[in-house]
């Protein structure tokens, strides 16, 4: 801020004596340039998002009507998302993803820690292969896996279990941690492990009692954008896993309506609104830091 | 800058270790602690990623069990040799004499091409619409003004929605009824026809995948230092040419990580066609497979040539990823290292 404004003023300052009323106007229509480019962005982002919602309050007779507002407001559409008398197991798809979410994470987390600290901290042969082969990991294509994963978890009677979910979500949210926390690590002030290690700490000590409770919030960051990964993963979730274990993201893609061929918009919409709004508060929540880690790891939209 | 100091102080206090044999005690076996704490990630990549994929390979090379017309018997497996990639690459399905003859239409094979045709359409349109429109918003978003929360919070937002319920909210919002025609007093077939159909899964992908774009190319801006600007616009330089000669040149590293990112990406396409057109479209009901799509259509009819069709994919992928690196210049690691001052 103090930088732009101390540039600007000296550049008016000098331009001030030859052509004194050209300043403001240049000034202002720079504002409003970007004031349109901000609402522009916001309009882009928002807009589909505020569709669905809107849209989850609407009777169905009105799913297409196109006020800005519900002209018969209803909450209809949440408890239809919940009911089974069409089939849909909505509540138990939101558990699913929940317990695999869960676990996913905690291995996930748990390994990356090492992982990236060791990256992050020694210096050991293979460093920049193994840093290779994690990012090369993470933009693995997820159906390579799924023949050969189909076909084994087919033999070994695990179609339909948790396991079948969970382990092939963590070949890239392993991969995802390990990158993000490199990155966090990177940025911790290691002088205090140092320090610990001096004043008698073995280094195991110091990494636990300094060093983790500093990467704290890094971890939390962490463990949300490995959540999230594995929360919207859809393609291997919607091969592996029968109708007792299937996630969120397969039930609403399968979501039945009352009619054969009728498309339930509006319960989908609110649906979709039920996954979506504690993923979308959570993430405002803690936008700065995960930034920060997308725009390290490069993790995938 | 305070992560500058700390790599300074880091370095100051490595630098002095040796003068102070107490501080060994931290470095003393540091490569094999190393190595030690990889191991637990590497076995487990090894185990999700590295088994399937020789896994996979090896299935590609043989044959799926299949009723035999000529011998009239129920025959399984066996060495394929290169027939599961040929009868996709060559169209060239086996006959019942042993000889091959071009696949008939509506098989699986001749869907081939067209859906590896769809996957190149996808991704390079996407890339290229996200490359503009990522660079606009990196623009917009860099610097400080008020609202800059609000902004960032705001290009979040389709990130961390759910690829699935993407697709559905833009299957609504494309509905023959939906939004999109109101808006543009259409009647067009979204989802059905063949062009429009290709275009929805586009506008929804650039719609979801566009912040994350802006923000990594952000993340290049935010290091190209302010002096720069100042003292190109002391020299007379104007707005366009600070743009193109400066701003370009300068976030060139963090925007090819970004493309590189993205086209991987996209040419692994599936969600986003599978629910919102269903992979179809067009006369041939076709129009938007890609080759994930047909991996998983495959799969229900053969293990063992879905494996050589996902190979393929795999093989495709990291050819691209290849060129970009060798001929691109996108280095990941390096352009990351810089972004991080220096640090891993």
């Amino acid at each position: 801020m103090a930088s732009t404004t101390a540039g600007t003023s000296t550049a008016g300052r000098s331009r001030t004596d030859a052509v004194p009323t050209y300043e403001k106007p240049r000034v202002t229509w720079q504002a409003v340039r970007k004031f349109i480019g901000i609402i522009a962005i916001v309009v882009f982002c928002l807009g589909p998002f505020y569709w669905m919602i809107v849209t989850s309050f609407r009777p169905v007779d009105y799913t297409f009507e196109t006020t800005l507002w519900p002209t018969h407001f209803t909450l209809d559409n949440y408890a239809a998302a919940f009911s089974t008398k069409l089939g849909n197991h909505f509540g138990r798809a939101l558990v699913n993803s929940f317990i695999i979410g869960v676990f996913t994470t905690i291995i996930a987390v748990i390994c990356g820690i090492f992982c990236a600290y060791a990256l992050a901290r020694l210096q050991f042969r293979f460093k920049f292969l193994i840093l290779g082969v994690i990012l090369g990991a993470s933009m693995f294509p997820g159906v390579a896996l799924l023949t050969p994963l189909f076909q084994l978890f087919t033999n070994i009677g695990w179609m339909g279990t948790y396991q079948a979910l969970i382990i092939p979500d963590i070949s890239f949210a392993l991969p995802l941690t390990v990158y993000t926390l490199t990155a966090f690590f990177a940025e911790m002030p290691w002088e205090l492990e140092e320090a610990a290690t001096v004043d008698g700490c073995t280094p195991g000590q110091a990494f636990r009692k300094i060093i983790l409770p500093l990467a704290a919030p890094g971890l939390f960051t962490t463990a949300i954008l490995a959540f999230i990964a594995s929360w919207n993963e859809y393609l291997l979730a919607s091969e592996l896993s029968s109708d007792r274990t299937q996630p969120v993201t397969v039930a609403i893609a399968a979501f039945q309506g009352a009619l054969p061929h009728q498309e339930p918009y509006t319960t989908v919409m609110a649906a979709g609104t039920i996954v979506t709004v504690p993923l979308v508060i959570l993430v405002l929540l803690l936008q700065r830091r995960i930034v920060a880690g997308l725009t390290a790891g490069g993790v995938k939209g | 800058m305070t992560a500058t100091s700390g790599v300074a102080t880091g370095e100051a206090a490595r630098a002095q270790t040796p003068q102070q044999p107490r501080r060994k005690s931290l470095h003393a076996g540091e490569g094999r602690r190393g190595l030690l704490l990889v191991t637990p990630t590497i076995i487990l990549l090894a185990v999700v990623i590295g088994y399937p994929i020789v896994r996979g390979v090896v299935m590609s090379f043989q044959k799926d069990p299949g009723f035999n017309r000529a011998t009239g018997t129920f025959e399984g497996g066996g060495f394929a040799g290169f027939q599961n990639y040929t009868r996709f690459l060559f169209n060239q399905c086996p006959t019942a004499t042993g000889g091959t003859i071009k696949c008939p239409p509506g098989r699986i094979e001749t869907l081939f091409w067209p859906s590896v045709w769809n996957t190149i359409l996808f991704t390079v349109i996407t890339v290229a619409i996200e490359v503009v429109l990522g660079l606009a918003f990196a623009l917009v978003m860099n610097g400080s003004f008020r609202g800059r929360g609000l902004l960032r919070a705001s290009v979040l937002v389709p990130w961390s929605i759910p690829t699935a319920v993407t697709a559905k909210l833009w299957f609504f919002i494309f509905a023959y009824a939906g939004i999109a025609n109101a808006a543009l007093h259409t009647n067009i077939l979204w989802t059905a026809a063949e062009w429009p159909s290709r275009f929805a899964v586009i506008i929804a992908d650039v719609w979801k995948t566009t912040p994350f774009m802006a923000l990594l190319i952000l993340a290049g801006l935010q290091i190209i230092p302010d002096e720069i600007y100042e003292a190109a616009r002391v020299d007379g330089a104007g707005a366009w040419q600070r743009f193109t000669q400066i701003t370009l040149p300068l976030v060139r590293p963090a925007l090819m990580v970004a493309v590189l990112f993205r086209t991987l990406d996209v040419l692994r396409i599936y969600d986003l066609p599978q629910i919102l057109t269903g992979g179809g479209g067009g006369t041939n009901g076709h129009a938007t497979t890609t080759l994930s799509i047909l991996v998983v259509d495959q799969i229900k009819q053969g293990f063992n040539r879905a494996a050589a069709l996902s190979t393929m994919t795999f093989l495709l992928i990291f050819f691209v990823a290849f060129l970009f690196v060798k001929f691109l210049g996108a280095n990941v690691i390096q352009t990351q290292q810089t972004q991080r001052g220096g640090k891993i």
